[in-house]
């Protein structure tokens, strides 16, 4: 990627041919036309691609910080209740997805004590496979998605933050509150392009035994991906469709592009 | 029914056919997960052994799961045929799948009559080297625009992903891709959003590259299959229809669909495929995907280990007559595939159960950034895989899936394999690929032909045809 942005940036005097190429190099984040060694990557991408991945097997294991500056700033203008899953250890996260779908009694109790039953909107933050995505992408969706809805009238509960969590805790939440929709902000495991890809899965009135069937998603939220202001308007566009068909799920598709 | 087998004097016992098969799996992190996984390697071996006395004709009267799967897939298609295997054991059918002559026994139809349960057992008690040899012979050769599965053809989908379904970042990828002579199996785009526009949108976008270069290959855009087919319907042009499949009726309900959905599908593109007369080579029209743990994913595993359920994915493809199946085998993650042994393990079963069936396998040989597995062990498993004579693999951008956030074989990839093992490309696309001068063996194209190769190539040549930038949306800056 680092390799693609320097060629990005501005040439002193760039040729048509290397504007064009520079132009060309913006129209995707794939690796394109990076040239051959006979029929093997040149020395550079070899090792650019080594280095992405190091920077992804890492991105796996760091933890979900809410002391980070965006993460901290956010807690103080929407308090949130923060619980955890059954999975008590990131390696056992990654092995056991089954524990990442549960909440633990306490977890259940946390909620149950902190929030009303029944708002329109339920937010829900998990860390999934990239905290390093929710760092990234939820201190500006976040708030937009929540102004969306207020805007539409809607009753929004405060955010609650699940860490070890996978996207199977919305059947819990569904369970627990009876929200109509439940949004869940999660990030995706970490691509070599980036790290900071978040996904947002919405479900209406989810309930244990529901499945990715009954849900719908909206992935690739990051900069080169959805930016974060064309995302909440999409997943605005969304609640309003499943609240409108009273469902979710492969039944209901996406509303046409609301704005780019 | 109980299984008894004795290993260095220990007795064992396996209760019923499924505990029996799931504990003679290799180890997988899956199984483990279910809590279907042998409890030790000696118990392992020892349902090794027992499964190696079991009857054929037991197995295919032993429904592993009472569904509308087994009721579709699980009864041999021909008696008369079966009637060759069904007294054989186990082991007998092991060793019969090795000899030389196999090959004739089943393409005169035996491939018709292996029930998925009966392939999955099987290949429970074979190595990986048989898993090689014994696929190897048997090819399976399908038509749509083009002919894939032929003796020496090592196919390539060229996946040109991109996180926003841009039209124009796909056809860049896709160029890049032909440039190296890859895409023969077809040019199928994931999409990032479900919405019919886009689809449509996407779909007339491949369609277009494909007719303005003559390319003798397909288009795929591997939406829900409703949502291709509302595409379809919006008057989107459609070469191949996809779907993911699961080896049970739950788990296939979880991705939204049912084996009524699939037929009805299948027809409407049938249909649509006649309007466009001349276009197409054959009436292969389906495009499947599979990947062991999707059935345990969903919670739908009945108590069934995941390389049968695998086998009856393929099964439950295997009824549309497809024109290819993809076993996308390190995809789901550590909790089903742990590690690079049991991605490779699980990528030569997978491909060996699908040819057994005659179905047109190929591998999305892959590795999440989760999972304990590489890029070094990804090249190992592409290689055992070529020899295996698997159908076609992935093709994209420096092995680098920038929408679905993981890792496959690469343009280059493919190629080295091809030069390494002496293998080619589909008969048209070769053709095309002289015709267009790009050379297979990794050289550049000869003299004013061919494709760029390079950025700064690309860049020059879109200066000079008007052919290449019609190709992309929104002109050229």
């Amino acid at each position: 990627m680092t390799e693609h942005l320097e060629l990005c940036a501005p040439f002193a005097d760039p040729t048509p041919a290397e504007r064009t190429a520079a132009w060309l190099r913006a129209a995707t984040p794939a690796r394109i036309f990076t040239g051959r060694a006979g029929s093997s990557y040149h020395t550079a991408t070899l090792l650019a691609l080594r280095g992405d991945h190091a920077a992804a097997r890492d991105a796996v294991s760091t933890p979900l910080d809410l002391d980070a500056p965006g993460m901290a700033a956010l807690a103080d203008r929407f308090p949130w209740t923060v619980v955890a899953t059954m999975a008590d250890s990131r390696h056992r996260y990654l092995r056991r997805p089954d524990l990442g779908r549960r909440l633990t009694p306490q977890a259940r109790q946390t909620i149950r004590a902190a929030h009303g039953p029944g708002p329109d909107v339920q937010l829900v933050i998990g860390d999934g496979l990239s905290s390093t995505a929710v760092h990234a992408q939820v201190p500006a969706l976040l708030p937009l998605v929540h102004e969306g809805c207020a805007v539409r009238g809607w009753s929004v509960g405060r955010p609650i933050v699940v860490r070890q969590c996978r996207v199977g805790v919305l059947n819990e939440i569904g369970d627990l509150l009876d929200p109509a929709v439940v949004v869940l902000l999660i990030g995706e495991r970490p691509g070599l392009a980036t790290a900071e890809s978040l996904s947002a899965y919405l479900a209406y009135r989810p309930r244990p035994g529901h499945t990715d069937a009954d849900r719908n998603l909206l992935s690739n939220i990051h900069r080169a991906g959805i930016p974060v202001r064309e995302a909440a308007s999409r997943i605005v566009g969304l609640v309003e469709a499943l609240m409108a068909d009273g469902r979710s799920g492969v039944a209901v598709k996406e509303p046409a592009a609301l704005e780019s | 029914m109980v299984y008894r087998s004795t290993l260095r004097g220990e007795r064992f016992t396996f209760a019923t056919l499924p505990e029996l098969l799931a504990k003679a799996n290799e180890v997988k992190s899956g199984d483990q997960l279910a809590g279907l996984a042998a409890r030790s390697e000696r118990e392992r071996v020892a349902a090794k052994l027992a499964l190696a006395d079991v009857r054929v004709a037991e197995i295919a009267a032993t429904a592993v799961v009472e569904d509308a799967v087994t009721e579709a897939v699980s009864v041999p298609a021909d008696p008369a045929s079966f009637a060759e295997i069904a007294s054989l054991t186990v082991g007998e059918l092991r060793e019969s799948v090795l000899e030389p002559g196999f090959r004739q026994r089943w393409s005169g139809g035996l491939h018709a009559t292996i029930t998925p349960e009966i392939a999955a057992a099987c290949a429970k008690l074979m190595s990986n080297l048989d898993l090689v040899v014994a696929a190897a012979p048997l090819r399976r050769t399908t038509r749509c625009r083009n002919t894939m599965g032929g003796a020496g053809v090592f196919g390539s989908r060229i996946q040109p992903n991109h996180p926003t379904d841009s039209v124009r970042g796909i056809m860049l990828s896709a160029l890049d891709g032909l440039a190296f002579g890859c895409g023969d199996a077809m040019i199928g785009v994931n999409p990032a959003t479900e919405s019919v526009p886009v689809i449509g949108e996407v779909l007339r976008g491949v369609h277009e590259l494909i007719a303005r270069l003559g390319i003798p290959t397909q288009s795929c855009v591997l939406a829900h299959v409703t949502t291709q087919l509302a595409a379809l319907e919006a008057g989107a042009p459609v070469d191949l229809l996809f779907q993911s499949v699961a080896g049970t009726e739950a788990a296939n309900a979880s991705f939204g669909i049912d084996l009524g959905l699939l037929a009805r599908g299948r027809e409407a593109v049938l249909a649509h495929h006649a309007e466009r007369a001349g276009e197409f080579a054959g009436d292969q029209v389906m495009y499947f995907e599979t990947g062991q743990g999707s059935a345990l994913s969903a919670e739908a595993h009945h108590g069934v280990d995941q390389l049968t359920l695998e086998a009856r994915a393929q099964a439950v493809a295997r009824l549309y007559d497809p024109f290819l199946v993809n076993s996308v085998v390190g995809f789901i993650g550590p909790e089903y595939l742990a590690d690079s042994v049991q991605i490779t393990r699980a990528g030569l079963e997978d491909h060996f159960v699908g040819k057994l069936m005659g179905v047109p396998t190929g591998v999305d040989v892959c590795y999440t950034n989760h999972a304990d597995a590489d890029q070094n062990t990804n090249d190992n498993l592409l290689v055992l895989l070529a020899s295996a004579g698997c159908t076609f693999v992935m093709a994209i951008p420096a092995g680098d899936d920038v929408m679905l956030n993981y890792q496959t074989t690469s343009y280059h990839d493919v190629v080295s394999a091809r030069r390494t093992l002496g293998l080619r490309t589909a008969p048209e696309f070769e053709f095309w690929l002289a015709e267009m001068g790009i050379r297979c063996d990794g050289r550049p194209g000869s003299g004013a032909h061919g494709l760029p190769t390079s950025l700064a190539e690309l860049a020059s040549a879109l200066e000079d045809s008007g052919a290449l930038r019609a190709l992309l949306p929104g002109g050229v800056a």
